[in-house]
C-alpha cells in the first residue's frame, strides 16, 4: 500500500510537472505578464463574461427554407419540362400546402415527365429527396421528403455559417468563434469587441442584393395600398433613405442579382459621398452592360434585402461591368455593405434569438475580483488545514496547488474556455479536494486512536477513506456530465472545470499525497503521528 | 505542536433522538417551499422568462440611481422595468419584460433593446453600458425546460448509482435528501424573489453534488458499521456513524465556507446569486445528509442482514456438494 517503486513515482511526477508547465502560459497571461513567443503557448481561453465581447445566436427558420426549395423545384421542373425534345407542355402549377404540383396534357405525357423529372427527385448519396406521385390520371404532385428537407436545411446552414465566417473575419478581431448549434442555429462569439453592433449588422443581413428596372410611371398612391400591376414587385425604401416611406414599383423579371459579384470595395466618389463600388464576373457584367444599354434614361432600382437602397437613372451604358451603389451611407456603413456584399448573400435569414454583450471593464473586473476572493480563501483553507493535520495538511496543500496548476494545464491543452462560473468551479474543485484529504486524515486519526502503529493506521486510512471518496466523486461526475450535456455557454465552463477538477483532485489529494506520505515514513519511521 | 481539534474525539450526541420532529418539520418546509414556487412563483431571469436584461456602471455617482431609472424606462412604454442594485452601489441591472407583440419577432426587441439603452445615455451622463443581455421568449423556454430537465435527470442518475453500489434503500433515501435540498433551494428563491437564472441551475447542481458528498460519507459508514456491529439496533448505529463523521462533516463544511465566503464578500456581482446559492446549499446539505437521509433508513427498514449475502438454494447444494454443510 504505501509502497511506490521509482516507476511509479516517475510516472506520478512526470505527469504532475508535465500538467503543470501547461498551465504556465496562461497564468503568464493572467496575470498581466508576457509568455515568450518564442516557445508554445496553449493557453486557456477566456470566456465572453469574463474577456468581454459579444455572443449571439442566430436562429434559420426552417419553413423558409423549405419554401425556397419549393420555389427552386419549381424553376427546374419548369425548365426540364420545356427544354426537353419534344417539350412537355403542362399547366395549372400551384405549391400550396408546401408542395409542387402541375398537369400534363395527356395520359401518355405522364410517363416521359416522370422519366424527365427522375434525376432531379434524388439528392447526394441517392437520398430521395422528393416522391413523386400521380392523381387523377394526369396531375402529377411533388412532395418533399423528411430527409430531403433535412438535408436542405443542412446545407444552407453549413453555407450560413461559411458566409458568417467570412464576414466576421473580414472585421479583423481576434480569434472569433462561429458554430453551429442543434438543426438550425448559429453561435457567433468575438471576444473583446468595442461595438456589438457592428457584429449584429453583419451577420443579421441577409445581403441579398437585386438590380431591377423600375415602372416609373406607378402612382404612389397605389404602391401605398400595395397594388401593382401584373409581372411587377413593391419594395419600399430604406429607413435611412431620404425617400423613407415612398415605395417603388419594378419589374421581376430583367434584373440581376448579387449572386454574380465577384468583388465589392467601399470608396468614395468624385461628388465626396461614400459609395460601394461592385464588379461583376464576367456573364453578371454581360447582362449588365445589356441591361443598362437598353434602358439608358430610365430608372433602376438597387434592393438589398427587400428595400430599395437607391434608384439611380441609368446615364449611360455600362460595359466593364464595374457599378457603384450610392444612397446615404457613411463610411462604415459603406464598409459594413461592402463585406456582405463580398462574402455572398446568406441562403436564408437568420433572426438573432439571443444575445449578450459584457462590456470589456466588467470583464477585467470579474477575473481580478474572482482572482483575488480565491487568493484569500485558498489562504484560509491553507492555513486552517495546515493547524489541523500539521504534516500532512502541508502535504494536501501542496497537493492543493498542484491540483489548481493541473486544471487549468489541462484546459490549456484542450483549449477549453474559462467562464465566470468555471471560477465557481474551481472553488468547488479545491472544495473536493480539501474533503479528500479531511476524509484521509480523519480516518488517520481514529485508526491511530483505536491503537494502530503508525504504518498501518496510515495504510488502513487511505484505504478506508478511498472508498467514500470515490463514490462521492462519480456521482458528482454524473452530475458533472449531466451538466454539460443540458447547460449552455457559460454554464457548461463550470462542468468543464467540475469535471476536469474531479480526476485533478483524486490524483493529486490521493495518489500524490500518499506517495509523499509513504516517502517520508520510510525515511524517518516515527513511532507516532502529529495528526 | 498541538493541532487544532475542531471536534472533541468520541462524541455521542444523539443526532436520531429527534428524528420524527426534524422531519416534521423538513416536510412542512418541503410543502411551504412548493406552494411558494407554485403561488408566488420564482422571480426567472431573462435566461428563463425572456426580456432584455442591461447592466451598467454610473461612473460618477457613488449610488445608482435607481427611481429616475425605473421612470426613465417606464415612460418609454415598454412595460415596467424591474430595477435592482447590482454589486456595488453605482451599479444596477435593468430587466425589461418584452410586450407580447415582440414575441418572435427578433428584430422588434433588438430595436426596442437600442432605444432604452440611447434614451438612457441621453438622459444619464455618467452611464455606463457594461452589459446587455436580449433572450428571446423561445429561446428561454427552451432554458427552462433543459435544465428542469437537467436537474431531474441528474437526482435520478445519482440515485441510480447509489442503489447499484449500496442498497435500494439508500438510493431512495439520498434521492429523498436531494428533493429536500433542491425544493429548499427553490423555496428561498421564491421567497426572497432572488433573481433566478441559468448560473442558479448551476448552482443546484454544486448543491446536489455536495449534499451527495456527504450523504455517501455517511451512508459509507453505515454500510461499514452494519457489518462491523451486527447485533446493533439500527437507531443506535445510525447515531454512531454520524459521530464518527462528524469530524469530517465539520472541517469539510467550514473549509468551503471560508472557501466561499470572500467570493461571497468581494467576488465579482455576476457570481453573487450563484455563489450565495451554494453557500446556502452547504448548510442545507449538511442538515440534510444527517437528519433526512439517515433516519428514512430506520423507516425503509436497513439492518445488517442488507450487506450479507443472501444463501440461496443453489448456494446450499454447492455447499453440500463441497462436503462443507
Amino acid at each position: 500500500m504505501l509502497d511506490f517503486p521509482l516507476w511509479k513515482r516517475g510516472w506520478f511526477w512526470g505527469l504532475t510537472l508535465a500538467l503543470t508547465a501547461l498551465a504556465l502560459p496562461s497564468i503568464f497571461s493572467l496575470s498581466g505578464a508576457r509568455w515568450p513567443a518564442a516557445l508554445p503557448d496553449p493557453e486557456v481561453n477566456l470566456g465572453l463574461d469574463l474577456a468581454g465581447g459579444s455572443h449571439i445566436l442566430l436562429e434559420a427558420d426552417p419553413t423558409e427554407v423549405a419554401v425556397q426549395r419549393l420555389r427552386n423545384m419549381e424553376e427546374s421542373v419548369r425548365s426540364t419540362l420545356r427544354r426537353a425534345e419534344p417539350a412537355v407542355s403542362f399547366g395549372d402549377v400551384s405549391t400550396a400546402e408546401g408542395r409542387l404540383s402541375f398537369m400534363v396534357q395527356s395520359v401518355a405525357d405522364v410517363d416521359r415527365a416522370r422519366s424527365l423529372l427522375e434525376p432531379l427527385l434524388n439528392g447526394e448519396g441517392l437520398v430521395r429527396e422528393w416522391n413523386l406521385t400521380v392523381v387523377d390520371e394526369t396531375r402529377i404532385v411533388l412532395t418533399p421528403t423528411e430527409a430531403g428537407l433535412e438535408a436542405a436545411v443542412n446545407a444552407a446552414m453549413d453555407s450560413s455559417q461559411d458566409v458568417i465566417d467570412r464576414r466576421i473575419n473580414a472585421l479583423g478581431t481576434r480569434e472569433p468563434t462561429i458554430i453551429r448549434q442543434g438543426e438550425n442555429r448559429i453561435v457567433v462569439q468575438v471576444p473583446g469587441l468595442e461595438d456589438p453592433d457592428q457584429v449584429k449588422e453583419l451577420v443579421g443581413r441577409t445581403a441579398k442584393l437585386e438590380f431591377k428596372l423600375v415602372n416609373e410611371n406607378a402612382l404612389q398612391t397605389d404602391l401605398a395600398q400595395g397594388i401593382a400591376e401584373p409581372g411587377q414587385q413593391i419594395f419600399p425604401y430604406a429607413p435611412d433613405s431620404p425617400f423613407f416611406g415612398q415605395n417603388v414599383a419594378v419589374y421581376r423579371l430583367g434584373g440581376i442579382d448579387g449572386g454574380s459579384l465577384i468583388r465589392a470595395q467601399a470608396s468614395r466618389n468624385q461628388d465626396n459621398e461614400d459609395v460601394v463600388v461592385i464588379q461583376f464576373d464576367q456573364q453578371g457584367g454581360n447582362r449588365f452592360a445589356k441591361l443598362t444599354s437598353e434602358n439608358v434614361g430610365k430608372q433602376f432600382a438597387i434592393v438589398l434585402d427587400g428595400e430599395v437602397i437607391s434608384a439611380p437613372v441609368i446615364n449611360d451604358r455600362i460595359l466593364s461591368g464595374v457599378s457603384e451603389i450610392s444612397g446615404s451611407f457613411t463610411p462604415e456603413s459603406a464598409q459594413q455593405l461592402a463585406i456582405s456584399l463580398q462574402s455572398g448573400a446568406l441562403p436564408v435569414d437568420l433572426t438573432v434569438v439571443e444575445e449578450r454583450t459584457v462590456g470589456p471593464d466588467l470583464g477585467a473586473e470579474s477575473i481580478r475580483l474572482g482572482l483575488l476572493a480565491m487568493l484569500v480563501g485558498s489562504i484560509a483553507v491553507v492555513t486552517l488545514m495546515i493547524a489541523s493535520y500539521g504534516r500532512f495538511g502541508v502535504y494536501a496543500t501542496i497537493a492543493l496547488i498542484f491540483n489548481v496548476l493541473m486544471i487549468l494545464g489541462i484546459m490549456a491543452l484542450m483549449n477549453t474556455t474559462l467562464t465566470l462560473p468555471g471560477i465557481a468551479g474551481f472553488v468547488l474543485t479545491i472544495g473536493a479536494a480539501v474533503d479528500a484529504n479531511v476524509l484521509i486524515n480523519e480516518r488517520i486519526r481514529e485508526e491511530r486512536k483505536r491503537g494502530r502503529r503508525v504504518i498501518a493506521a496510515v495504510e488502513n486510512g487511505y484505504r478506508e477513506a478511498s472508498r467514500a471518496i470515490f463514490d462521492a466523486n462519480i456521482t458528482n461526475f454524473i452530475a458533472g456530465v449531466l451538466l454539460f450535456m443540458f447547460g449552455t455557454g457559460p454554464i457548461r465552463g463550470f462542468a468543464v472545470v467540475l469535471i476536469i477538477g474531479l480526476f485533478t483532485s483524486v490524483f493529486t489529494a490521493v495518489s500524490l499525497t500518499r506517495m509523499w506520505v509513504a516517502g517520508w515514513l520510510r525515511r524517518t519511521r516515527p513511532q507516532d503521528l502529529n495528526i | 505542536m498541538k493541532l487544532l481539534k475542531l471536534v472533541p474525539d468520541d462524541t455521542n450526541i444523539k443526532f436520531l433522538r429527534w428524528r420524527v420532529p426534524f422531519y416534521v418539520v423538513s416536510i412542512l418546509l418541503i410543502a411551504a417551499s412548493w406552494g411558494l414556487v407554485l403561488t408566488k412563483g420564482l422571480n426567472y431571469g431573462v435566461d428563463f422568462a425572456g426580456g432584455l436584461n442591461i447592466t451598467a456602471t454610473f461612473t460618477e455617482s457613488t449610488e445608482a440611481p435607481v427611481g429616475d431609472l425605473r421612470d426613465t424606462v417606464s415612460e418609454l412604454g415598454y412595460g415596467e422595468p424591474v430595477v435592482q442594485r447590482f454589486g456595488d452601489d453605482n451599479q444596477v441591472s435593468i430587466r425589461v419584460p418584452l410586450p407580447d407583440s415582440v414575441e418572435g419577432n427578433p428584430e422588434a426587441a433588438q430595436n426596442i433593446a437600442n432605444a432604452i439603452v440611447a434614451e438612457l445615455e441621453a438622459s444619464f451622463a455618467d452611464f455606463r453600458l457594461d452589459g446587455n443581455e436580449n433572450v428571446s421568449g423561445k429561446v428561454s423556454d427552451e432554458f427552462r425546460s433543459d435544465a428542469a430537465f437537467a436537474l431531474i435527470a441528474a437526482m435520478l442518475a445519482v440515485a441510480l448509482y447509489i442503489w447499484i453500489r449500496f442498497e435500494w434503500q439508500f438510493g431512495v433515501g439520498a434521492l429523498f435528501a436531494l428533493f429536500h435540498d433542491v425544493s429548499l433551494t427553490l423555496g428561498m428563491f421564491s421567497l426572497f424573489q432572488l433573481e433566478f437564472s441559468l448560473q442558479i441551475i448551476a448552482a443546484i447542481l454544486a448543491i446536489i453534488g455536495y449534499s451527495l458528498n456527504d450523504t455517501i460519507v455517511v451512508y459509507d459508514r453505515i454500510r461499514e458499521n452494519l457489518k462491523k456491529y451486527r447485533k446493533m439496533p439500527t437507531p443506535e448505529l445510525l447515531d454512531l456513524s454520524v459521530n464518527e463523521t462528524l469530524a469530517r462533516t465539520v472541517m469539510t463544511s467550514l473549509t468551503l465556507l471560508i472557501a466561499l465566503v470572500p467570493l461571497l464578500a468581494f467576488g465579482p456581482a455576476s457570481l453573487f446569486g450563484m455563489v450565495a446559492a451554494i453557500t446556502l446549499g452547504i448548510f442545507v446539505g449538511t442538515y440534510s445528509s444527517v437528519y433526512m437521509a439517515a433516519p428514512i433508513l430506520i423507516w425503509l427498514g436497513v439492518d445488517s442482514h442488507s450487506f450479507v449475502p443472501t444463501e440461496t438454494e443453489a448456494d446450499k447444494q454447492d455447499k453440500i456438494a463441497r462436503g462443507e454443510a
